[in-house]
């Protein structure tokens, strides 16, 4: 053995089409059984008064022997001269796909077997569509019980025929894929060629498996490291994760999505030994150090800045769904792509794939367990996604629901746009310019500071009513003070949005940088909007950072609903509003507000104290 | 990158995504080969930091020189070490073959002491190499709140995505080894000088190819007195790692009603 590098081949197929038998004999004529294995399982069969089976070697559960099927994935180890290979067998009875996929997801190739008297089967193409799906591109075809059609060269090429045809329609590339045809009961075609079929004069099925890629890292791509965690156990401030693509260095600008904070590299930790070296590259977990104490949480995707991956919160995914409740348009499931894990809202299901002839469905209102489908999804708030074709790790994902996996599937490249653009600047011929007045002169001028005073809280929290009350205190003490109130706002400056958690994102952003331009000149900004997402205040934060004020106003949503001002709460219940805050859509309560006003059972004027002492504290000179 | 390196980070990656999703997060150490190289890729992932509490359930009945081994090393690898006992071997289920039975031993006084401690995650070292059961593992186990082990109903693991949180009054097995072999092991081992029970290396022409109970392990017949000498000697063997382990041989069914119990 040269290389000690392992190479993961799963084996999958159609049931009874003889997977088990296939890998057992390889095993076998490999002389790669523990001493003892194949005797104890031929005396298990006399025990029982069975023929001897190759497959018994592997279906090690008491279950697969009485039923003869392979129900989970299972996993054997066997080395040629050329390399170390790990072999999954994955079930080919349709009840078990979940099996199936989940030993799949974890191969470098496989290898498809196909009966000889029954050709292509139901599960030949399933499989064949879940393997394209999950990224799997090298496939060795492998024709079994030749011996039971007469070892026939014409049987063997109709039945390549129909299985190439359908692997290269679904996108497999023909330089990749191998035919073989086999005898495994006999071990014609395994490991030795046989004599009785001379008119084949192709690899025998361990010589394909040893004429297979190696794997590569794709170290060639845009970095790419979700990052998994910060940690301080220590005088260290240490950003956690696996580089998932591309290459990082020491002095390497990043930049995070969805954040947008940039920081330098300043080093990158190791243990036992200190630092790991200059450069770490794709596939490596890795913890780093950076030069600047920017917000970074687990989530959020590393690149160098000139190659983000997409911001998107709404997106096209093909997957393969797999619980017993269809999947309707509407539904609410848990998505986790990368580090990240956010709900995301089924817009529109697009297609259901046929297993039979690859033709897509765009009628179906519904998927089922076991379809391929693509679906349109709408996520809570803007994430780091790439299309799987460009970068595979970021570009795939999982979906749950409660604490179910219910479906995996990839990021498809049509339709995926990047919304950077809209909180980022689009014009490129711009210059600020330097006012000539500095804000503190006028600081001096009105006799406090200026700043914002950012108000958040669910939908009848009370921040309008004490956002009116504290701009009439402030006024009445002589300070520059004005209300920006939510329906005010939306009445013109954002008459054309809506409530969809890209809207809502908009309508914030623009309150940030109308505040921020008042607050520049001069004034106390009261803003007094619900902004339900952490990230969007946290961006709005940005926009000011040393005058910004957050404020929670923490009512309790059953209060809220007690109280119901403007009805709202009522017509939410009864489905009359959708994506209403507190019901149907999430409040991500500040973690950190520098001032938490609990209004529960308190008079409005005990919070208004509490707030105009708050102010007085801050913006005095 | 190594075969080596691309095996160490998948597991540092597991290990993260535990520690980052699981509140009540604990690593079953045995004090054996591969629950050493467990903590050993801890302290790597955590940057030389253990920050889950290491739990031994001792059955009593392991080797002197592994108790000395778990003394020493709680201390020079500054870990949070948790015992549990078990009971004994007459409280469990007498249907079992006597080796079976006795090893079932472990599975109660690991019950106990998640019980005791509230643990809803537990880092095991088993590998799907070492025998036909383990093989069919996830990376992410879920259990009911017992332990026990549901084979037929086994989530599907896309990719490196886990279901990592476990459900309210249910337990999650992690297994950050599963996809190395025992070669790959003492290869790791060699290359970063983690320390073992010497019970591993050959004294009068005997070693322990994998530690249990006293009672129910057994040496085999080797020379391998070094690191290097056992790599070369599994490079050869076709004897199973477990051979001397005698509960995995006693009826066909003995382990897999082990594991379905909840056994490690």
């Amino acid at each position: 053995m040269t290389d000690q590098s392992l190479l993961n081949v799963v084996f999958v197929g159609h049931v009874d089409h003889g997977k088990s038998t296939v890998i057992g004999r390889l095993l076998g004529d490999l002389n790669a059984l523990p001493d003892g294995k194949l005797e104890a399982v031929k005396a298990m069969c006399d025990r029982r008064g069975m023929p001897f089976e190759w497959a018994f070697l592997l279906d090690a559960f008491q279950a697969e022997r009485d039923q003869g099927i392979t129900i989970d994935t299972a996993r054997i180890f066997f080395a040629t001269d050329r390399r170390r290979y790990a072999i999954i067998d994955a079930p080919g009875h349709k009840e078990f796909l979940r099996n199936m996929v989940t030993g799949a997801s974890g191969a470098d190739a496989a290898v498809l077997i196909v009966d000889a008297q029954e050709g292509v089967a139901e599960q030949t193409r399933r499989h064949a569509l879940i393997l394209n799906l999950i990224g799997i591109r090298q496939v060795i075809l492998v024709v079994n019980k030749m011996d039971l059609v007469g070892y026939a060269g014409d049987r063997f090429a109709a039945i390549v025929e129909e299985a190439e045809s359908r692997l290269l329609s679904l996108g497999f590339d023909r330089s990749r894929l191998t035919a073989i045809p086999v005898a495994a009961r006999n071990g014609d075609g395994i490991v030795a060629a046989g004599d009785k079929m001379p008119w084949y004069q192709g690899p025998t099925l361990i010589e394909a498996l040893d004429g297979l890629d190696e794997k590569t890292a794709p170290v060639g791509l845009p970095l790419r490291l979700p990052v998994q965690d910060i940690y301080k156990f220590d005088d260290r401030r240490i950003i956690a994760g696996k580089v998932e693509a591309g290459r990082l260095s020491m002095g390497d600008e990043l930049l995070f999505t969805p954040s947008g904070h940039r920081a330098r590299v300043a080093s990158i930790e190791g243990w036992p030994d200190a630092a790991t070296g200059q450069t770490v590259e794709a596939g490596l977990s890795v913890g780093l150090q950076l030069d600047d104490d920017i917000f970074v949480e687990r989530g959020e995707v590393a690149s160098l800045p000139e190659t983000p991956p997409v911001l998107a919160d709404r997106f096209r995914a093909r997957l393969f769904w797999l619980s017993e409740t269809p999947l309707t348009v509407g539904r609410r499931l848990q998505l986790m792509v990368g580090t990240a894990s956010l709900a995301v809202r089924v817009l529109s299901i697009d297609a259901v794939l046929s297993s039979e002839d690859l033709s897509r469905d765009e009628d179906r209102e519904d998927a089922l367990r076991h379809d391929v489908v693509e679906v349109s999804f709408e996520a809570v708030r803007p994430i780091a996604l790439d299309a799987f074709e460009d970068s595979p790790a970021t570009g795939r994902f999982i979906l749950q629901d409660q604490y179910r996996v219910v479906a995996g599937g990839v990021v498809l490249r049509d339709g995926l746009t990047d919304r950077r653009g809209g909180a980022g600047v689009k014009s490129t011929n711009i210059t600020r310019v330097i006012h000539s007045v500095p804000t503190e002169d006028r600081w001096r001028m009105n006799g406090h500071r200026s700043g914002v005073v950012w108000l958040t809280g669910l939908s009848g929290s009370g921040k309008s009513t004490l956002a009116i009350a504290l701009e009439e205190a402030l006024f009445r003490k002589g300070w520059q003070a004005y209300v920006l109130d939510g329906d005010n706002i939306r009445y013109g400056l954002s008459g054309d949005l809506g409530f969809s958690p890209e809207d809502r994102a908009e309508n914030i952003r623009r309150v940030g940088e109308v505040s921020s331009l008042m607050a520049r000149a001069g004034q106390i900004v009261i803003t007094a909007f619900i902004s339900p997402y952490r990230s969007d205040r946290d961006r709005a934060r940005a926009i000011l950072p040393d005058g910004f004020h957050e404020v929670f106003v923490d009512t309790s949503l059953a209060e809220c609903e007690r109280r119901d001002p403007k009805g709202l709460y009522a017509k939410a219940r009864a489905g009359e509003i959708r994506d209403f805050t507190g019901i149907d859509a999430p409040y991500e309560a500040p973690e950190t507000p520098e001032l938490r006003l609990v209004t529960d059972g308190r008079e409005v004027e005990e919070n208004l104290r509490e707030l105009l002492r708050y102010i007085e504290r801050q913006f005095a000179l | 990158m190594t075969h080596l390196d691309e095996l160490e980070s998948r597991s540092i990656h597991i290990l993260r995504e535990a520690y980052a999703r699981i509140d009540q997060l604990m690593v079953l150490w045995s004090l054996g080969k591969d629950s050493n190289v467990l903590i050993w890729l801890l302290r790597k992932a955590f940057f030389g930091h253990v920050p889950i509490p290491a739990v031994h359930v001792d059955t009593g009945k392991k080797f002197p020189e592994m108790y000395a081994f778990r003394e020493r090393y709680k201390t020079e690898w500054n870990i949070r070490l948790v015992t549990g006992e078990c009971p004994p071997v007459e409280e469990m289920d007498p249907s079992l073959p006597p080796a079976a039975r006795s090893a079932a031993r472990k599975t109660a006084g690991l019950k106990r002491l998640i019980e005791r401690e509230g643990y809803n995650g537990i880092i095991a070292g088993i590998r799907r190499d070492e025998e036909g059961l383990r093989a069919k593992e996830r990376v992410f186990s879920p259990r009911a709140s017992s332990g026990e082990w549901d084979f037929r109903d086994q989530p599907p693991e896309f990719w490196d995505l886990f279901s990592a949180e476990p459900a309210p009054g249910c337990q999650m097995r992690v297994h950050p080894l599963l996809h190395w072999t025992e070669l790959d092991i003492w290869r790791y081992i060699e290359r970063e000088n983690i320390p073992l029970v010497d019970l591993y290396f050959a004294r009068d022409g005997k070693r322990y190819r994998s530690l249990g109970d006293q009672d129910i392990t057994s040496p085999i017949v080797s020379d391998a007195a070094t690191v290097a000498e056992i790599i070369t000697e599994l490079q050869t063997t076709k004897v199973a790692e477990r051979s001397g382990r005698a509960m995995d041989h006693e009826s066909e069914d003995a382990f897999e009603r082990l594991r379905a119990d909840g056994y490690m």
